[in-house]
């Protein structure tokens, strides 16, 4: 079947194995009573299960709430945090600006783009070892083809005050002897010990956490998206408490113009 | 990093005398926008200055006009406009109603992303149908380091269509008229080729691709563009549905798969209560 056939039989109804609501009645979500069988669950534990359709372990829940926590700063000047700070400084809503400042977390230089190269990348090494396959001839491949390695090096400093908390965590709860961390880590060492002098940031080390958690690429990215928004409300609303224009205010002579000069319009 | 400096080549201002933060002039790739451009020039002249750096000619000028007309609703039934319209119905901000039918007319099926990767192949293949040919019959390429889900069809084809649709028939042959560049008239000319070898009639985001290219546009500029353009429809329905109310608007019926039925089915009366 194909054209418009095709969408024929889908006119006016969802066919779905997610969930449905049954207004006033009950809620099933991914073949479960929302309000009786998962009713125990924690929104983190809910919302990796509606991902995944899987359950965690306390001791994995625990480094993946973590894994958020650890990366909410509620400092203005970061950009997406910015969107939502600019949202209550001209007094939008909350929820437009945090929408807002989610959607630009979807970068290439951070967040959800990173992410998602980093696990690639992560995945795509662990098939290469396993095939009997030189790491550093990986790294060096991929170095050349693609510029970087996601997860490696930071855009505005080296080092990476996340790694040190979260690799205390990860110990603590005895999951520090997963085979993508031992990778993320030697993945490192190869790039210090070359020329290149890239140190492992936080995307590689959550990457690979999530990895052996069993997460795959698709659902990493998923249970990424609200990694940031802890950090996002305080911003909007130190800025909706200021003045209405008081956050980052910019002069005339911020601007520096490198265009072409005054011209007019020929009629 | 520099801290305190906006580098730009489309801006300049100057201050007003007492207050830094307000410009007393405003100039657009060197135009003076509220001196000259104002009384001088249309919004479409003025959107093509923005992208491009430079004043469009008349046919450059007629062209972003008719793509900007064709683009602008592309109906209630389209992804894009249903999402603005699930805002509306709900009584959402304006704003949220827009930021619906963006996210959802970014997408590779129907959206920008579409437009962009349309104006790629077009940077490949130019007017060689030989190339065209090769590239519409090879299976589009999943990348899973993407955050852009893999996209199912050949960009600027319809993946559910039987036939070109009258209104990409009327825009593709007004557009193909206005004699501005040479990607539309070969297109027009080629449209049964290309559509054979893609298995699929040529869509509007096909002939959009194809205008913005002719005007110059960058793949990322088209793609911005295409998100703009399409907002007035989005808005309108997304308002009328407002005033109509969510008693109007469609709810569908739902059938699920693994339902596992009335929690309380096997309770007492006095354990449901």
């Amino acid at each position: 079947m194909k054209g418009p056939q095709r969408l024929e039989e889908q006119v006016g109804r969802l066919v779905t194995h997610m969930g449905a609501v049954f207004p006033g009645e009950r809620a099933v979500f991914r073949g479960h009573d929302l309000h009786a069988s998962l009713k125990d669950l924690g929104w983190l534990e809910l919302y990796l299960f509606g991902i995944t359709g899987r359950r965690f372990t306390p001791q994995q829940m625990s480094v993946l709430q973590a894994i958020w926590s650890y990366t909410s700063y509620p400092d203005a000047r970061i950009w997406n945090n910015r969107v939502a700070a600019l949202a209550g400084t001209a007094r939008s809503t909350g929820t437009l600006g945090i929408a807002a400042a989610l959607a630009v977390s979807e970068a290439q230089i951070y967040g959800r783009g990173v992410d998602l190269r980093a696990i690639e990348f992560l995945a795509r090494a662990k098939v290469h070892v396993d095939a009997g396959e030189d790491l550093a001839e990986l790294v060096r491949a991929v170095l050349k083809s693609e510029r970087g390695i996601a997860g490696y090096g930071r855009p505005i400093a080296s080092g990476d005050e996340r790694i040190g908390p979260m690799m205390a965590l990860v110990r603590e709860k005895g999951l520090d002897g997963g085979l993508h961390l031992k990778l993320a880590f030697e993945v490192e060492r190869i790039l210090i010990a070359g020329r290149w002098r890239l140190r492992m940031n936080y995307a590689a080390l959550t990457a690979a956490l999530c990895a052996d958690f069993g997460l795959s690429p698709r659902e990493y990215y998923f249970f990424g998206i609200p990694a940031f928004l802890a950090g996002m409300p305080p911003c909007y609303l130190e800025a909706a408490d200021k003045p209405a224009g008081l956050l980052f205010p910019l002069p005339c002579r911020v601007m520096r113009y490198e265009g072409v000069p005054r011209r007019q319009l020929r009629r | 990093m520099n801290m305190e400096t906006i580098h730009t080549r489309i801006w300049q201002e100057e201050p007003e005398p007492d207050n830094a933060f307000a410009a007393a002039s405003c100039h657009c790739h060197g135009y003076d926008v509220y001196g000259d451009l104002l009384p001088n020039a249309s919004w479409i002249e003025y959107l093509f200055l923005l992208f491009r750096g430079e004043a469009p000619s008349l046919a450059q000028a007629r062209l972003l006009e008719g793509l900007a007309l064709a683009l602008a609703n592309p109906g209630p039934r389209d992804a894009a406009v249903h999402a603005a319209m699930c805002g509306g119905v709900g009584g959402s901000p304006s704003a949220s109603c827009l930021m619906a039918a963006l996210a959802v007319g970014a997408g590779a099926s129907g959206g920008a992303r579409e437009v962009r990767l349309a104006m790629e192949d077009w940077l490949a293949r130019g007017t060689d149908a030989a190339l065209w040919q090769t590239g519409l019959a090879a299976t589009p390429v999943d990348n899973p380091a993407d955050v852009w889900p893999a996209p199912g069809h050949a960009p600027g084809f319809d993946p559910h269509g039987v036939r070109c649709t009258g209104p990409v028939r009327q825009t593709l042959a007004h557009l193909a008229g206005l004699g501005c560049g040479p990607s539309l008239p070969w297109l027009q000319a080629q449209r049964p080729l290309l559509e054979s070898a893609a298995g699929l009639p040529l869509a509007m985001t096909g002939v959009a691709a194809a205008a913005l290219l002719d005007l110059g546009f960058t793949p990322a500029q088209g793609e911005m563009l295409h998100l703009l353009l399409r907002l007035p429809g989005a808005a309108v329905h997304a308002l009328e549905q407002k005033d109509y109310g969510h008693k109007k608007f469609p709810f569908f019926r739902v059938e699920l798969e693994n339902d596992p039925g009335p929690a309380g089915a096997g309770l007492k009366t006095e354990d449901r209560a």
